[in-house]
């Protein structure tokens, strides 16, 4: 059986990868799949102890943020339909309205 | 049967409420029936008292209503005295009052206050009983203002008549104000009273007096002298008397029944009370003899040279109240009484025959205006006042004799019994007051009993010749303008109580015939001095030739050659000239009050309120002093420590905060979202650090 730890490592580079990936990716779509990666890195992270501890709980968590990532994807595809009605464009750098 | 005596204030009392708020709503009849049957059912609970005192072999007796001022040793209750004295009061303020009453209902027909009227005039018949059944001299006082407050109220009561439309409503102040200037006299003599006894009941005021006897006749004196200033000012008497005759501008009623009958014989009414106290102080009871006899002479010479026909009545009225008042200050004490209730019946009468005639002539004006008009008008007995022809002035009437006969006969009776003629009332009463002086002079041996003698004697010629002079120009001879033409009768709820009234005047002196002395008797149980002399035949013989001898020269003087007409001169001003001016202008007395005491109230007031009020304290004190440092202070507030300081200290902080902003926090919201991403994930990074280290 593969050890817990390896898991957590791949949750960890996955998590890292979607960090950088909102960080320094324009494409409002692009750091929307970066913020799935960071979901599934933590579901993950739960399965894996699921099955270390070999309790449900971190199962049955796991598909309640699927079912939250799912309501997110809805809510930002919507705002990102919105931005491009009215900028013609999807990149995040455009939309500084909060600049001081 | 003592215990039904506060009823006799709790009928007029429920009178007065009845009227006062349902008045609105009720007719003239029920309204005059409210308020005469209240007085009518007082005058009841006075004549049971009277048999309830009989019954008690005449001994006083007091009822308590209520505790009233309790402090200290000091216990004044609301308790009511029954006593001959108070009994006698009562009976003459609620008969007379119940037969005015029901004149009222007649006279008062038609006027848009009717309601108002009959209030005022409960509310008068209430205080008066407080007035004389009170069994202390605070009760007595609260009274004596109540009344006060009526008559102002009264004289008043056409407020928007009189010249420039306020006449009777300075009438009314003025009655007011001179009132005030006895009432401090009284107020002090009480302050006296209570420093000295420590007590305001009679009872005890008065044994205080009777036990010490000489021993405080300083006090006495003071205090009979204080008293002399409240009965001056409520009775009329030199040098208080100005109000009286400016009173008439009041209804008709009210000058029969406050202004001649009850009221203004309440100065009398409280000395008699307070006789014990006056018998030790002669110097007070002389100057109260003399100031009588001086007010009896100097009214009796002003009636002479009137033409107001109320006027002439109203200063007969101040110098019966001088008899009465000379006669209670030379110790006659049941003349004195005797004569107030005698001069009660005709005094009210005579007035009361006035009002028919004045309400007769303003009839006849309104009936001759009509005709002339030839339209049939609706008249008021008040707006009838016509501008062209003053109804109450004797000279536009005249031949009235054969157009109001009732009037003229129980007018006549009423003249006939005030000049002092045998047998009829005034001739009793003003005869024991003339015999009073005369036993003071002549057989006691004072010279003031002879001043006032010849001083009262005086004047009972001058009643005599006014009071025909008043008949002549008003009933005989031709009648002087159309509205003495057209007077008429009035109806029998006026009428009536003039018949009742001369019948009480014709009769009235069987009170205190000579050798029987009723009254005597009667009042004698009250102050055990109540002394009388006896019967006087000289004294009477020739004040009876004095006042027939009057009667003819003032018949001979009116009658021989009649008026002419309404602006002919008197015939007496071509005779005397200008002491007859002198004597239409009153002694200029209301001339010398505006003259001296007015002038220099004036002048006071003007100084105080320019010179003290405004240039002192306005000007100065306030614009220069207060306002002037307030301003600096202000200034300096404002100026360095506002604006300099306080102010300063924020602007620089705000200025502060502002750079803050602007430097540092601006920059940092760059609206980018990876920079807050970056932000939130530092900030997780941080949280986790810190726990990793702990």
């Amino acid at each position: 059986m593969i050890a817990t730890t390896y898991y957590l490592a791949l949750s960890a580079i996955l998590f890292s990868i979607g960090v950088v990936g909102v960080l320094v990716r324009r494409n409002a779509i692009v750091i929307f799949m970066a913020i799935e990666l960071m979901l599934n890195s933590a579901n993950l992270a739960f399965v894996a102890y699921a099955r270390q501890f070999g309790a449900l709980d971190g199962q049955i968590l796991v598909f309640f943020v699927m079912t939250v990532a799912a309501a997110e994807v809805a809510v930002g595809l919507a705002l990102i339909v919105a931005i491009f009605r009215s900028k013609a464009s999807i990149d995040v750098d455009e939309v500084n309205l909060l600049r001081g | 049967m003592f215990e039904l005596v506060p009823l006799i204030l709790a009928f007029p009392l429920a009178g007065l409420l009845i009227n006062a708020a349902f008045g609105r709503w009720l007719d003239e009849k029920r309204i005059g029936i409210v308020a005469s049957g209240a007085t009518a059912a007082a005058f009841v609970i006075a004549v049971l008292q009277m048999l309830a005192l009989s019954g008690n072999h005449f001994h006083a007796e007091t009822v308590l209503l209520a505790d009233w001022i309790t402090i200290g040793d000091m216990h004044l209750p609301w308790q009511m005295r029954v006593d001959t004295l108070s009994v006698t009061m009562m009976l003459l303020v609620t008969g007379v009052g119940a037969l005015i009453h029901i004149y009222a209902i007649g006279y008062m027909h038609g006027d848009p206050r009717f309601a108002r009227f009959f209030v005022f005039l409960n509310l008068f018949v209430t205080m008066m009983l407080v007035l004389v059944s009170g069994d202390n001299y605070l009760m007595l006082f609260v009274g004596w203002e109540g009344v006060g407050l009526c008559s102002y109220l009264l004289i008043g009561f056409w407020y928007d008549k009189g010249d420039d439309n306020v006449g009777n409503a300075r009438a009314g102040r003025k009655a007011f104000v001179v009132n005030r200037v006895g009432d401090l006299g009284f107020l002090i003599a009480m302050f006296l009273i209570f420093g000295a006894v420590g007590s305001l009941q009679f009872d005890d005021v008065l044994h205080f007096f009777e036990h010490h006897g000489a021993e405080v006749g300083g006090l006495a004196t003071a205090v009979t002298l204080l008293f002399l200033v409240g009965a001056a000012g409520k009775s009329a008497q030199i040098p208080l008397f100005v109000w009286l005759p400016d009173a008439m501008a009041g209804p008709t009623p009210v000058s029969a029944l406050i202004h001649a009958a009850t009221m203004v014989t309440a100065g009398i009414y409280m000395i008699a009370r307070s006789a014990p106290i006056f018998s030790l102080a002669p110097v007070s009871q002389m100057t109260v003899a003399l100031l009588g006899a001086g007010t009896a002479f100097m009214a009796g010479t002003i009636a002479v040279a009137q033409w107001d026909i109320k006027r002439v009545l109203a200063y007969s009225t101040i110098s019966q109240l001088g008899f009465m008042v000379a006669a209670v200050g030379l110790g006659g004490y049941v003349a004195g009484m005797f004569h107030l209730l005698t001069h009660a019946f005709f005094k009210a009468l005579l007035f009361l025959s006035a009002g028919s005639v004045i309400h007769g002539v303003e009839h006849g004006a309104a009936a001759s205006e009509s005709a002339a008009r030839g339209v049939a008008g609706e008249d008021y007995p008040s707006g009838a006042h016509h501008a062209h022809c003053d109804a109450q002035d004797m000279r536009n009437m005249g031949g009235l004799k054969d157009r109001m006969k009732l009037t003229f006969w129980v007018y006549l009776v009423g003249a006939v019994a005030l000049a002092g003629v045998f047998p009829l009332a005034g001739f009793w009463s003003k005869d024991e007051i003339l015999a009073d002086a005369w036993h003071v002079g002549m057989v006691e041996g004072h010279w003031h009993g002879v001043a006032v003698y010849i001083l009262l004697a005086l004047a009972a010629i001058f009643t005599a010749f006014y009071m025909t002079r008043q008949i002549v120009m008003v009933f005989f001879g031709q009648p002087r303008s159309s509205a003495a033409e057209h007077a008429t009768e009035n109806p029998p709820t006026m009428t009536t109580p003039l018949v009742i009234l001369a019948v009480l005047s014709v009769l009235g002196g069987a009170l205190n015939l000579p050798g029987l002395h009723t009254l005597r008797r009667w009042l004698e149980h009250t102050h055990h001095f109540f002394h009388g002399i006896d019967f006087n035949l000289s004294v009477a013989l020739s004040s009876t030739v004095l006042a027939l001898a009057a009667i003819w020269l003032g018949v001979r003087v009116y009658h021989r050659r009649p008026l002419e007409n309404a602006t002919a001169p008197d015939q007496l001003q071509g005779v005397l000239g200008s002491v007859f001016n002198f004597l239409h202008a009153k002694w200029y007395v209301d001339e010398l009050y505006a003259a001296t005491i007015l002038r220099l109230y004036e002048w006071q007031a003007r100084f105080l309120a320019f010179q003290v009020d405004w240039d002192f304290w306005h000007d100065f004190v306030h614009d220069r002093v207060i306002a002037a440092a307030f301003r600096s202070v202000a200034a300096a507030l404002s100026g360095p420590v506002d604006k300099g300081g306080i102010d300063r200290f924020f602007d620089g902080l705000a200025l502060l905060v502002r750079a803050f902003a602007v430097r540092i926090l601006r920059p940092l919201q760059t609206g980018y979202v990876r920079n807050y991403a970056l932000g939130v994930m530092l900030g997780v990074i941080a949280v986790l650090g810190m726990m990793l280290v702990n």
